[in-house]
């Protein structure tokens, strides 16, 4: 048998140290201000008030431009608006159509959209070194802020959680670049070597 | 115009983009003042949402003036200083007729399980988004709201996201008079979703981080107690032990996706994109909050999968309460807390830039240089 009086929650009293109203309404502005549930905006979660909205049709008229737009099919048709920011082009483009035949569901959707992603980014990085306007890791990484943002100050000596992980990033970002270049280099012995010969 | 564009995972760029049009009859083209960089950006940044196209523009947070308008506009004119909620919204599909404005079904052809958000990759819509000096506004009779003349222009631009959201976050705890709320993460949202609770009656507010800087503004500006994860072995049994083993009332997620606090979630989640992102703050949160107790998430996840405790949500008999915050929904009662004097929303402004400097800008959020917290971008100088 214990030697210490039972507390919370092993009773059913609610903990004690919690201040009175008096005291936190004196302390902190607004205490208790929207203590009523049924004061608050999102109460309840569900209105229905259609006029409320500033809308004023029953279906919005539909956007031009609605050809080959894709969609999920977890939806009974397209949208009456929608975003234009980067339409389907290449590879990715390819990759994400595909993916847009499976719901939202499945996992082939989603993962199929990021490989889209990573072709996208790694195409576009390739392709930029036809333009005149070459990606530039420096520049576009933003890592020059780690000179004028106190880089070192920032992370270290101060206990972060991230500092045992923050390592990773330079690879997973430089890496793929790394390891194309390496490859195109051995591509690129391995066919002199076969000239020589 | 010059626009803020991504190049690929951790890089992004100014470029000059074609101006936006009006590609529908109620959309608006504003012109841009002010953007911001939000926290859930970041997981755009990285590489963490699926279908983020290269050359895309992010911002979901911004304030501008109205350039033009389309045919069907009634509300806004040209030269209106207009705040535009994240939430790209039509006003009168089934959802939003429900008040349910960021689940919106007639802006988002991508997925049915988010609405629209502008500058949120395709995955929401496929808008551009608001880091630029002008963006295309659809339903502009719906989302955007006039500036009050009585209004701080950055307070403005947070109340498009991330006061909202915070205020909202507090709100799903259901929280009653007395109860002792958790809030996972002192960033911006973290920090308003700690005021929030006392508007709704808290007896007390704990914030924990392992961003030292950032607990310290949840002490002065939240009126918070806080703790550093990263000083303890467990932190769920540390908020065991300071509500006396009952475990929180409330627990808010206001970390999402990039959490910090275990290698191999962070591993999995953040750098091999194996999951929708880390759930460390919502495990944390589902273990701290007591039996029957609510959990309310307003941090941002993926769409993919994610290696949540589910059974012990279950087993405790947890309320779990989320969502895309409706924005303007929270405005009105917002408005008031701003002109009574109850908050202060651009105290956590720690840095502004100009547009052309937003590669540095993202890379000093991402990583937590420079102490800090809340990043505005001026796109236009008003």
């Amino acid at each position: 048998m214990s030697s210490s009086t039972p507390s919370t929650p092993y009773v059913a009293n609610k903990p004690k140290d919690i201040p009175t109203a008096e005291e936190l309404r004196a302390r902190i502005p607004g205490w208790g201000v929207d203590l009523d549930p049924k004061d608050r905006p999102s109460f309840p979660r569900e209105v229905f008030d259609p006029a409320g909205t500033g809308a004023h049709w029953d279906y919005p008229e539909e956007q031009q431009g609605r050809e080959g737009r894709e969609r999920s099919i977890e939806h009974g048709q397209l949208t009456p608006v929608f975003g234009t920011s980067v339409p389907l082009k290449g590879v990715s483009g390819s990759i994400r159509r595909y993916a847009y035949r499976y719901s939202e569901g499945r996992a082939a959707h989603w993962l199929l959209l990021l490989l889209g992603d990573r072709v996208d980014a790694w195409g576009s990085h390739v392709a930029s070194f036809a333009t005149l306007r070459p990606d530039n890791p420096i520049t576009e990484t933003g890592v020059l802020s780690e000179g004028r943002r106190h880089g070192l100050a920032s992370r270290f000596g101060k206990g972060r959680a991230d500092v045992n992980h923050s390592w990773i990033d330079p690879i997973v970002v430089g890496g793929p670049w790394v390891v194309a270049t390496a490859g195109a280099a051995l591509a690129a012995r391995a066919i002199a070597r076969h000239g020589r010969h | 115009m010059k626009a803020m564009v991504y190049r690929g995972p951790y890089k992004i760029r100014v470029e000059e983009k074609p101006m936006p049009k009006i590609e529908h009859p109620n959309d608006a083209i504003v012109r841009v003042t002010t953007a911001a960089i939000c926290g859930s950006d970041l997981h755009l940044y990285h590489g963490l949402m699926p279908d983020t196209r290269v050359g895309h523009t992010f911002g979901h947070e911004f304030i501008g003036v109205v350039e033009e308008v389309g045919p069907s506009v009634q509300n806004l004119k040209r030269g209106d200083r207009v705040m535009v909620p994240f939430n790209v919204y039509c006003g009168s599909c089934y959802f939003c007729a429900r008040g349910l404005y960021s689940n919106c079904h007639n802006v988002n052809p991508n997925a049915t399980a988010v609405g629209g958000i502008y500058g949120y990759s395709h995955t929401t819509g496929g808008y551009d988004g608001g880091q630029a000096e002008f963006v295309r506004v659809p339903f502009a009779d719906v989302g955007p709201a006039i500036i009050p003349d009585w209004m701080d222009s950055e307070d403005a631009v947070l109340l498009t996201d991330a006061l909202a959201t915070g205020y909202f976050g507090a709100q799903l705890g259901d929280i009653v008079e007395g109860d002792t709320v958790v809030v996972f993460g002192a960033g911006p949202v973290g920090l308003y979703a700690a005021k929030s609770a006392w508007f709704m009656g808290a007896g007390r507010v704990i914030v924990i981080d392992h961003l030292e800087y950032r607990l310290e503004k949840a002490r002065t500006f939240a009126s918070a107690e806080t703790f550093n994860f990263a000083e303890y072995d467990d932190i769920v049994v540390e908020m065991k032990k300071t509500t006396d083993y009952l475990g929180a009332d409330v627990v808010i997620d206001a970390v999402g996706a990039e959490a910090d606090g275990n290698f191999l979630q962070q591993v999995t989640g953040t750098k091999l994109k194996l999951q929708g992102g880390s759930p460390i703050a919502l495990n944390w949160a589902i273990d701290a909050v007591r039996k029957g107790g609510t959990v309310s998430v307003v941090g941002a996840y993926g769409p993919i999968f994610s290696a949540v405790k589910f059974g012990d949500a279950l087993n405790k008999g947890l309320t779990l309460r989320m969502n895309q915050t409706p924005v303007k929904r929270q405005w009105p009662r917002l408005f008031d807390h701003i002109r009574n004097g109850h908050l202060k929303p651009n105290d956590i402004v720690t840095h502004r830039i100009p547009l052309e400097d937003i590669a540095e800008g993202y890379h000093m959020f991402s990583a937590k240089l420079d102490n800090c917290i809340k990043t505005l971008v001026i796109a236009n100088p008003s």
